[in-house]
C-alpha cells in the first residue's frame, strides 16, 4: 500500500482554492439521493452533520450520550484560535500556520496546517452569526486573549466555557436540521464495527445502549468524529465514555492508524488525590496568561506557599524561557513540571504538583478583573480542592488531555478505506507531535463546517456508490462477530472488574509511555500489556446481561479495545527513535533537556496497518516535506 | 447536612432507587458505602459502591455521567430530596463527600418529572429538552456566508447577559426541582440568550412562540414562581430569564 496524501500542487496559499475548484460537485437535485452516516456529535460531528444536511444530503447522526449536546467538546475551556488580527499585533494566516507547524515540532503536513489557518477566520464569523456569546470589549468588538506557543493575542473565548458555547452553536444548527427531517438522530448508540463492502465503507453496526440490541445502518459514506484515545491512560481529562473503539474497529477493517505515540499531556490540571480517582480536571491554559508557575528553590521545602519568601521561589519557566515565559507550549511546560518534581521540588501532599500563583495579577488588576476572566475556573478548583485560589496559589500537575495521533487521512480527510472520512481529534492530521492551545476547537470546526462538505461531495460524485441493503452478507458477518465478542465478555465471569483492569493498563501506559519514555521501559510495557490482555479475556467480571442497559458491558467492550490499542501505542513509540513535541524519548534530548528530533530518519508520519491478531502491524511511512518553513530546533527562549 | 470534620473517611447508608425498565415497578434498595474518602466526588463514591456490587455478582446501579467536571449536564439525581444534592451551584459530579458526615443516610432518586421517563435506576430520558431546542432554539443560518465577526458590535453588558443565560447545561435539575415540573428556566435561558443578541432578533417572536408551545405540548408544567429551579440550578441561571421569555412570548402573541 502506498500512502497518497493527495496534497494539491501549487503554491501553499493557493492549494485549497485550487483544490476546491478541482473537486467534483454533486448536482443539488442529486444530493438527497445520498445518505451519509456521521458518528459522534462533538464539534466536528455536529458541524459536519448540520452542514451536510443544509447542503441537501440525508444524514444519520449517532452519539453515545443521551443528547448530542453532551459530547466532550463541551468541556473545552479556554478558547479558539483564528488569524483575524483584530488586535493589530502582527497576526496573519501565515503566522498562525507557522506557530502551529512549529508548535507541533515539524511533524504535521504544511498543506493541511495552512488550510486550517485559512479557514480559521470563517469559523469565528460562522459562530458569531449563530449567536455564540463570545467575550466582547467595551466597544462591542470581539475580545481576544493569549495562549501558549504564540506571541500574538488570537484566542477568542466565552468565559472559561468556549467549547460549551461553540458546541451549543453547532448543536443548534444540528437541531434545526433534525427538526426539518434532514438529519435522523440516534442517541445512546455505540459504534462497534465498520461495515466495508467491495472495499468501500458502507455502514456501521451499533449497539443500542438502552435495549442492548445490535442495529445495522447503511450509507453511501461514513464519517467518524469520535474523538481521541486519551482514556487508554485511565486517568485523563477526557469524559468517562470517551473511547477508541470506533476508530479501532475501523483500523481492523483497513484504516491505517497514524502516530499513536503522540499524546498531549496538559500542564495545568488538578493533581491526583487518591487511588479512587476516576478522572482528572483541566484548568484552562488561559490561566497561564496571569498565573505564574513556581516551586520552592530548595528541594523538600514543605512550608506553606505564603511562608516561602519571594527570594526562595523558583519561577522556572520565566527564568528558562524569557521569550515566552509561562506561555511556552504545553509539552514544554509539562516536561518542566515533571523535571521539577523529579528533583524533589514538587509541592502538596504527594509532591507531584507545582504552584500556579495569581497573587501578582490580583494585586495588579484587582480581584474583580481576575474573577471576570477566570471566575468559573477558580470556583471549580475550589470545589475539588477545597482551597481558594484567590488567596493561595493553585496546585497543578500535568495530565493526559488530547491525542494528536489518530486514523490516517489524506488531504480530503479520507482514510485508507474509501468512503470512510475521519474528522477532529479522531484523525491525525494537523497538530504534529504537539497541539497548541485553542487549536482543537479550531480543527474540529474547520473539518466539520468547511472541509468535509467539499471533499465528501467529490468522493460521492466520482464513485456514485451502488445501493445496498443492510441484510448484505458483510452486515451479517460483522453483526455475528460483534455478538460473539459481547457474549464472550459476559460469559467469562472472572474475578476482576473492568475498571480494575483499566486502571492497571492506565498505570502501565502512564509509567512507561507517558511524559517521558525510554526503550527498556517501553519493552517492558509491551510485555505487561500483552499479559494483562491475556488475563482480561480469562478473568474479567462483567455485571448484568447483554439485552439490557448495561454500563458495565459498555466499558468492558471499550477496555478490550484499549488493551489492544495500548500495545499499538507502545509499538509506535518504540519505533520512533527520536524525541519530538509530546513524544519524549530520554535517549534523545539536547543539553538543555529539550526534545531532540532526528529529521533524517523520522521526518515522516508513521501509519500502521492491521494484519490480524497474531501478526505485528505493518508500518507505512508518509514522508513529510517542508517547502515553506525551515526545519529548526524549536526555541521558546 | 453539616460539614464533616476530623476523620478522612466516612461510612454512609445509601437508599438508592432501583427500577429495571421504564415500565417496571421501582423501589429503594439499601447499600452500605464504607471507607469513603472525603476527597471523593459523589459519583466516585457510587463507583466504589458499584465495584462492590459487581464483585458480589449483582447488577450495579445505573447512573448517567460523562465529563465529571460539571459541564456536560449528563449526571444528576435527587440526593435527600435536593436536585444534585445539598451544595448550591454544584452538579452531582462536583459534589464532594467532604460535605457529608459519618453515619449519614443518603437517599438517591432519579429526576421525577412527567416529561422525563425513567430508563433504568437513576437514568432518565431527557430528550424532551432536545425537542424544545429543535422547535427553535437556534439562529437559522446555514454554514458559509456569515459576515465578519466584528460587523455587528454587541455591547459588553449584553454579551455578558447572553452568556449568563447560555451557561445552561441542560441537566434537567430545574424541571426535576419544580413542583409543577416546569421547563421554563431551561426554555427561558435559551430564548433569552438569543433574543438579547442582535443576531437573534429577526426570529425572536417566532422562536418564543414555537419553543413555549413545544414545552407545553411535551407535558412540562407552568411556572407559579416557586423559584425552586433557580435555587437548584447548578449553573445558578436566574429566573429573570423566565420573565424575559414571558415578555418575548407576549410580544409574539400581541404583535404577530
Amino acid at each position: 500500500m502506498k500512502l497518497d496524501s493527495k496534497i494539491p500542487n501549487g503554491p501553499l496559499s493557493e492549494k485549497w482554492d485550487r483544490h476546491r475548484f478541482d473537486l467534483k460537485l454533486v448536482n443539488p437535485a442529486n444530493k438527497k439521493k445520498f445518505e451519509i452516516i456521521v458518528v459522534g456529535s462533538g464539534l466536528a460531528g455536529a458541524s459536519a452533520s448540520a452542514t451536510l444536511a443544509e447542503m441537501g444530503y440525508e444524514v444519520k447522526t449517532f452519539c453515545i450520550q443521551d443528547s448530542p449536546r453532551r459530547a466532550h467538546s463541551i468541556a473545552a475551556q479556554g478558547g479558539i484560535n483564528a488569524a483575524k488580527n483584530y488586535q493589530n499585533d502582527g497576526d496573519s494566516i501565515w503566522r498562525l500556520f507557522y506557530d502551529t507547524i512549529k508548535g507541533g515540532d515539524f511533524r504535521s503536513r504544511e498543506a493541511n496546517v495552512y488550510r486550517l489557518a485559512q479557514v480559521s477566520n470563517s469559523i469565528i464569523d460562522q459562530c458569531v452569526a449563530q449567536g455564540v456569546p463570545f467575550a466582547r470589549e467595551y466597544g462591542g468588538q470581539l475580545a481576544n486573549r493569549s495562549f501558549g506557543g504564540a506571541q500574538v493575542s488570537r484566542t477568542f473565548y466565552a468565559r472559561g466555557q468556549t467549547g460549551q458555547q461553540l458546541l451549543l452553536g453547532a448543536y443548534g444548527a444540528l437541531s434545526r436540521q433534525i427538526a426539518i427531517g434532514k438529519v435522523s438522530l440516534f442517541t445512546r448508540r455505540d459504534m462497534l464495527d465498520l461495515v466495508v463492502i467491495d472495499g468501500k465503507a458502507r455502514g456501521i453496526i451499533v449497539r443500542n445502549l438502552v435495549s442492548g440490541e445490535l442495529e445495522r445502518h447503511s450509507a453511501d459514506a461514513v464519517v467518524l468524529a469520535t474523538g481521541g484515545y486519551g482514556n487508554a491512560f485511565y486517568l485523563s481529562t477526557n469524559a468517562m465514555a470517551s473511547n477508541v473503539s470506533a476508530a479501532f474497529a475501523s483500523y481492523k477493517k483497513g484504516a491505517l492508524f497514524a502516530n499513536p505515540c503522540f499524546t498531549q499531556i496538559h500542564p495545568t490540571c488538578i493533581p491526583v488525590k487518591g487511588t479512587f480517582q476516576s478522572k482528572l480536571t483541566l484548568m484552562s491554559e488561559s490561566l497561564r496568561n496571569d498565573g505564574r508557575v513556581w516551586v520552592p528553590k530548595t528541594p523538600g521545602d514543605q512550608r506553606l506557599p505564603a511562608q516561602i519568601p519571594e527570594s526562595e521561589r523558583d519561577y522556572y519557566l520565566e527564568d528558562k524561557y524569557p521569550g515566552f515565559g509561562n506561555l511556552v507550549p504545553r509539552d514544554v511546560a509539562s516536561r518542566n513540571a515533571k523535571q521539577q518534581c523529579d528533583i524533589g521540588k514538587g509541592v502538596g501532599d504527594t509532591q507531584l504538583a507545582v504552584y500556579l500563583d495569581f497573587k501578582d495579577a490580583i494585586n495588579r488588576d484587582g480581584h474583580d478583573a481576575i474573577a471576570r476572566k477566570y471566575g468559573n475556573l477558580f470556583e471549580m478548583y475550589e470545589k475539588i480542592m477545597a482551597h481558594n485560589p484567590y488567596e493561595t496559589p493553585m496546585m497543578i500537575y500535568p495530565a493526559v488531555h488530547y491525542t494528536m495521533g489518530g486514523l490516517w487521512v489524506d488531504y480530503n480527510l479520507m482514510s485508507t478505506v474509501p468512503g470512510l472520512f475521519v474528522l477532529g481529534e479522531a484523525n491525525f492530521s494537523d497538530h504534529g507531535s504537539n497541539r497548541l492551545g485553542a487549536s482543537a476547537l479550531m480543527q474540529g470546526l474547520a473539518d466539520g463546517y468547511f472541509i468535509i462538505p467539499y471533499t465528501i461531495g467529490s468522493y460521492l460524485a466520482e464513485t456514485s456508490p451502488e445501493k445496498i441493503d443492510n441484510d448484505h452478507n458483510e452486515f451479517n458477518i460483522s453483526s455475528l462477530k460483534v455478538e460473539a465478542r459481547i457474549k464472550k465478555l459476559i460469559s467469562i465471569k472472572g474475578k476482576r472488574t473492568v475498571d480494575n483492569f483499566q486502571r492497571e493498563l492506565g498505570n502501565i501506559l502512564w509509567e512507561y509511555c507517558g511524559m517521558s519514555r525510554n526503550n527498556s521501559g517501553l519493552k517492558k510495557a509491551k510485555k505487561l500489556i500483552k499479559n494483562l490482555r491475556a488475563e482480561y479475556w480469562e478473568n474479567v467480571l462483567v455485571g448484568g446481561s447483554e439485552q439490557d442497559f448495561n454500563q458495565s458491558l459498555e466499558r468492558a467492550w471499550r477496555v478490550a479495545d484499549f488493551l489492544e490499542f495500548g500495545e499499538l501505542m507502545v509499538i509506535d513509540t518504540l519505533e520512533r527513535q527520536e524525541s519530538c513535541g509530546g513524544h519524549f524519548n530520554e535517549d534523545y534530548q539536547t543539553d538543555e533537556n529539550e526534545a531532540l528530533r532526528d529529521d533524517n530518519l523520522f521526518c515522516h508520519v508513521s501509519a500502521w496497518e492491521f494484519r490480524g491478531d497474531k501478526r505485528k502491524p505493518k508500518l507505512h511511512k508518509e514522508p513529510l516535506t517542508f517547502e515553506n518553513v525551515e526545519l529548526a530546533q524549536r526555541s521558546y527562549k | 447536612m453539616k460539614q464533616a470534620s476530623g476523620e478522612k473517611c466516612i461510612n454512609l447508608k445509601l437508599k438508592v432507587w432501583r427500577q429495571k425498565t421504564q415500565n417496571s415497578k421501582g423501589r429503594l434498595e439499601s447499600f452500605k458505602a464504607e471507607n469513603i474518602s472525603k476527597d471523593m466526588s459523589f459519583l466516585e463514591m457510587l463507583d466504589v459502591v458499584n465495584e462492590g456490587i459487581i464483585l458480589s455478582g449483582k447488577e450495579p446501579i445505573a447512573f448517567d455521567h460523562d465529563c465529571r467536571e460539571g459541564i456536560c449536564g449528563t449526571c444528576g439525581a435527587m440526593v435527600n430530596g435536593r436536585a444534585h444534592g445539598p451544595e448550591k451551584g454544584t452538579t452531582l459530579c462536583q459534589l464532594h463527600m467532604r460535605h457529608f458526615s459519618n453515619g449519614d443516610t443518603v437517599i438517591i432518586e432519579p429526576w421525577r418529572s412527567r416529561a422525563f421517563k425513567i430508563v433504568k435506576d437513576l437514568v432518565v430520558d431527557r430528550s424532551a429538552f432536545d425537542k424544545i431546542i429543535q422547535a427553535g432554539g437556534y439562529i437559522s443560518i446555514n454554514t458559509g456566508g456569515a459576515p465578519d465577526g466584528n460587523a455587528i458590535p454587541v455591547p459588553q453588558e449584553i454579551a455578558e447577559k447572553a452568556m449568563d443565560a447560555a451557561e445552561c447545561i441542560g441537566c434537567g435539575a430545574c424541571a426535576a426541582a419544580c413542583p409543577n415540573a416546569s421547563a421554563m428556566l431551561f426554555t427561558g435561558a435559551k430564548i433569552s440568550q438569543l433574543s438579547l443578541l442582535p443576531q437573534g432578533h429577526p426570529e425572536a417572536k417566532k422562536r418564543a412562540l414555537a419553543m413555549v408551545c413545544k414545552m407545553d405540548k411535551l407535558g412540562f408544567g407552568n411556572c407559579t414562581n416557586e423559584k425552586e429551579c433557580e435555587a437548584e440550578c447548578p449553573k445558578e441561571i436566574s429566573i429573570t430569564n423566565i420573565a424575559r421569555m414571558n415578555r418575548e412570548f407576549l410580544k409574539s402573541g400581541l404583535f404577530s
